[in-house]
């Protein structure tokens, strides 16, 4: 059966995909989750934070995944089922509990979302003992376990999301002893050191870099340096955040371009990859947005996959060529077809800088503004349709 | 049967690899072995962190028993390897010549390999390598070609040994630390930290801790250097970038930093080769890991995209000697199986052969071995069917390396059951893939809470 559309990943982009391919009147659209429930990451995050970009709430994640399982009546949800090869011309492999098979569709939507970089990957010093956790994992093993893997643990990373654990450890009455963050300031919006320190007392380090891990079978320490001077801090924990990747290997490995500066598929401004049969929408197209984010991407991306199975989507081609250049560690969508209506570009800094930031339609200024970018900050820009119009390729820089 | 009879033909103290391959050995010929371990589990020393090579023996000193015990291990692992459901990849090694030193030394490669009775290697062209090694730096100059060294599984192997030695009738004390001992007429006995225990025969198997249990016997004549090896394992993704084991032309000290593959489908570039005097803790270092990935690069350009998954590191126990030290006291009733350094994983099978010969020699014949029972261990590669490929399974629990509830279910139970996180990771690869537990380090404790105490205290409550 040649279905409209297959959703890989049940989490805020792929439910709010299928809930839009629904009501555009699909009756035959097919979520694939791994998990045991659909809901993605916020199935674990039982503090409030959730919901208030795409349904103006304020919810508990668990709330806010429930919400959007609801929403996506009128889709099959199969939970329980992994997607494990993506099929040139918009097939899946998946691993079911009945077994191995091949399914295909019309439009196939990529949200598998994102995790953690590990310690291993971060390259990181010294023993490698029990105690060293993933945001993730330490969400889970709280909310959804009811259990404390430490009392004491220092957290790595000052975004959004270590900011969450730190809410996590707060609940489960665990006391982080510090925060450390490698650039001069931290990562999220302030003042959240301001309520790390003074509200839950949690020191917050910066321009500190984590050197080593110490410890038998579990975490004794870590060793840090703070212009140029090491130090011990006692901890029996290390929780990572900061450095997300997108869950890509389906890409990877499979028929899609990949963009290693992303981590993600790389996409038109329709939110289709190189083979026009698929789409993605969320955190698989680059690391960590918060669900707002990545859940208007799972409408937007569902938007242009109705008007494809309509066949009012402009035909795939080639496109313009986007490229980020100095200071900017990406940019995406990485090929614009333009059209009558804008189009929104998404970008990245490498790390703090005041500047300009600028793009450049064939060597010239398209546009131009001030900027002052942090590292991890999403930098959004609209570039007008009639700026595009024959243009050969565009980049975009920060100098 | 005397009272004062001990209470087991042979104690083996060290569950390593090599201890392990001892334990069947002898388990097979009729003895009644006890293993003693002072880890949760088996494989809590050198032997859990290694390249995971089968090798020929192809560049072992000539006459050593070193290069005996290679051989005789790497034949015996082959005839052995599908009763016990082990991997084999069968993907050759080649040396590669990258300066004209290098290029030099080929010729000399073949002859100590022709000299070790491996004789089907032979240096092949620049060319040659190139076909074969699409993906290496196209700078080489020439090559020696091994083919019959192997890729294996570091953990599963012994697994599968200990568990067959389990299954003729040998035990395992894990939680066991030999901490001294006294010979009487009739054997050892042996005091440990869970009491004392009686061995006619005592096999010294410590590895890093080889020559603190020798002195248990006598003045230990080696002293043990630890040497560290540090890995970096790279996203499956790489695995086709290299399909023979590749090899630097060796230097005094050290084989060299080797990229190949592993039983898994990871590609793994390492070991460096580090001094220490530290037994037990193999640290990772960031710059040492650097260090290997530009080595890595060096060889094969693509791996620069290729994310890392981990990273890890092991302890080789070296001594002041090249080659392995290995000696029956029959005066002392006791068996010493020291100083086996980077070779113990191609060699325990062979090193075992050697003991049940030694052993016949010096201690009398062993009694008529039963018919062996075969033990297969659960398949873990990719090479064959796995649990989640199949109608019917149950949930997948951990993403990356597609282990199932069941699977993980099996590893806590059983003859041999995981005795710690190491070991249910070792047993079932869970935690083991990209994410390294972002996704399921809840889910794999919740099944091994009730079997692997104190990892996660309750938040309401005072302990686990
Ligand atoms: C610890 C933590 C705390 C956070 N806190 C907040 C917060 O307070 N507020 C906020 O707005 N955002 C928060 N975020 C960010 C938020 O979780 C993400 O923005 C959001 O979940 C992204 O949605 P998504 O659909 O792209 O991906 P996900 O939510 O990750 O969903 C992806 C889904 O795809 C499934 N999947 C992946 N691969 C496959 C496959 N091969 N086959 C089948 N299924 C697959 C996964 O199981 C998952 O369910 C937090 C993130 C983390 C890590
Ligand atoms: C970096 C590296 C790469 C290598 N690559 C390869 C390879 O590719 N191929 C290959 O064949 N070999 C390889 N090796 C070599 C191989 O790993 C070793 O030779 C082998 O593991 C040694 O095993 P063992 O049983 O002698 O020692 P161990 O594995 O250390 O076993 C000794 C055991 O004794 C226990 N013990 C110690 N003291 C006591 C006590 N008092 N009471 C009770 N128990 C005790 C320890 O806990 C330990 O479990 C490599 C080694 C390293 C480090």
């Amino acid at each position: 059966m040649m279905r409209s559309a297959i959703i890989i990943g049940g989490g805020p982009a792929g439910l709010s995909a299928a809930r839009t391919l629904v009501r555009a009147g699909h009756d035959d659209v097919l979520v694939l989750e791994r998990n045991p429930e659909a809901g993605g990451l916020p199935r674990f995050a039982a503090h409030p934070g959730w919901g208030m970009l795409d349904f103006h709430r304020l919810w508990s994640g668990p709330t806010y995944a429930r919400k959007l399982v609801a929403a996506a009546r009128g889709a099959e949800i199969r939970t329980n089922t992994t997607v494990t090869a993506l099929l040139p011309g918009g097939g899946v492999e998946v691993s079911g509990p009945g077994g191995m098979e091949r399914l295909w569709a019309h439009t196939v939507l990529l949200a598998a979302g994102i995790r953690e970089m590990p310690r291993g990957a971060r390259l990181l010093s010294g023993t490698r003992p029990w105690g060293v956790l993933g945001t993730g994992a330490f969400q889970e093993l709280v909310y959804a376990g009811g259990v404390r893997p430490f009392q004491q643990p220092v957290i790595l990373g000052t975004e959004l999301v270590a900011f969450s654990a730190l809410l996590t450890a707060r609940h489960a009455g665990i006391r982080p002893v510090a925060m450390l963050e490698e650039a001069p300031r931290i990562t999220a919006r302030r003042p959240g050191d301001w309520i790390a320190h003074h509200l839950l007392g949690v020191p917050v380090r910066t321009a500190t870099r984590l050197v080593a891990i110490e410890g038998g079978a579990r975490v004794e320490a870590v060793r840090v340096e703070q212009a140029g001077r090491q130090e011990r801090i006692a901890c029996d924990g290390v929780i990572l955040s900061g450095r997300f990747v997108p869950e890509a290997a389906l890409v990877r490995a499979g028929p899609l371009q990949f963009d290693a500066a992303t981590g993600g598929p790389a996409i038109d401004n329709h939110f289709r990859c190189t083979d026009p049969a698929f789409f993605a929408a969320g955190n698989v197209l680059r690391p960590v947005e918060h669900s707002g984010a990545a859940a208007l991407e799972g409408i937007a991306a569902a938007r242009a996959m109705a008007q494809a199975l309509a066949g009012t989507l402009p035909a795939p081609a080639q496109g313009i060529p986007v490229q980020a250049q100095g200071g900017l560690r990406y940019v995406y969508p990485q090929r614009l077809l333009p059209g009558d209506a804008p189009i929104r570009l998404c970008a990245r800094a490498s790390g703090e800088k005041r500047g300009r930031l600028r793009v450049l339609a064939d060597g010239e200024v398209v546009q131009e503004r001030r900027l002052h970018a942090l590292p991890d900050r999403r930098i959004t820009l609209t570039l007008p349709a009639a700026v595009l119009r024959g243009v050969r390729s565009l980049s975009v820089e920060l100098a | 049967m005397n009272a004062d009879a001990p209470a087991y033909d042979m104690a083996i103290i060290g569950a390593g690899v090599v201890g392990c391959a001892i334990f069947r050995e002898f388990s097979l010929a009729g003895l009644r072995v006890a293993l003693v371990e002072r880890g949760a589990d088996i494989l809590s020393g050198a032997s859990k962190a290694n390249s995971a090579l089968l090798h020929t023996g192809f560049d072992a000193i000539p006459g050593s028993l070193e290069a005996a015990c290679m051989r005789e291990g790497h034949a015996r692992y082959q005839a052995l390897h599908q009763g016990l459901g082990l991997p084999l990849l069968r993907t050759g090694a080649i040396v590669v010549a990258w300066s004209p030193a290098d290029l030099a030394a080929l010729p000399g490669i073949v002859a100590r390999a022709h000299d070790n009775g491996v004789l089907d290697v032979r240096q092949i062209s620049a060319e040659d390598v190139r076909t074969r090694e699409p993906h290496l730096a196209d700078d080489l100059l020439g090559g020696v070609l091994v083919p019959g060294e192997a890729v294996i599984d570091a953990w599963s192997a012994p697994l599968a040994y200990a568990r067959q030695g389990l299954a003729m009738g040998g035990t395992f004390l894990p939680n066991t630390r030999v901490t001294g001992g006294s010979q009487a007429e009739a054997g050892w006995t042996l005091q440990t930290s869970q009491g004392p225990l009686s061995a006619s025969v005592v096999v010294n198997c410590a590895g890093n801790q080889g020559d603190a249990v020798e002195a248990i016997a006598r003045p230990s004549p080696f002293e043990i250097r630890p040497r560290k090896g540090q890995f970096v394992v790279l996203d499956k993704t790489a695995y086709p970038l290299a399909s023979a084991i590749i090899l630097p032309v060796p230097n005094e000290r050290t084989k060299g930093v080797v990229i190949c593959r592993t039983a898994y489908g990871n590609l793994l570039v390492g070991p460096t080769a580090e001094e220490q005097q530290d037994r037990e803790n193999a640290t990772v270092d960031q710059a040492m890991l650097e260090g290997l990935l530009a080595q890595g690069r060096r060889m094969i350009p693509a791996l620069a995209a290729e994310p890392v998954t981990t990273t890890y590191a092991g302890l080789r126990p070296a001594t002041q000697f090249k080659d392995y030290q290995i000696e029956a006291l029959p005066q002392r009733r006791w068996i010493t199986v020291g100083g086996i350094r980077s070779t113990g994983l191609t060699g325990s099978l062979g090193i075992a052969a050697h003991l049940h010969r030694l052993y016949a020699q010096h201690f009398g014949p062993l009694p008529t071995p039963a018919d062996p029972v075969l033990t297969p261990v659960p398949n873990l590669t990719e090479e064959h069917p796995r649990p989640w490929q199949r109608p019917g399974r149950d949930e997948i629990v951990c993403h990356c390396e597609m282990v199932t509830r069941g699977e993980i279910a099996a590893a806590l139970q059983g003859p041999l059951p995981a005795g710690d996180l190491g070991g249910l990771k070792r047993r079932t690869r869970c935690m083991m893939g990209r994410c390294q537990g972002f996704y399921c380090t809840w889910r794999v404790m919740e099944i091994a809470a009730p079997h692997v105490p104190g990892l996660v205290t309750p938040i309401q409550g005072s302990s686990a």
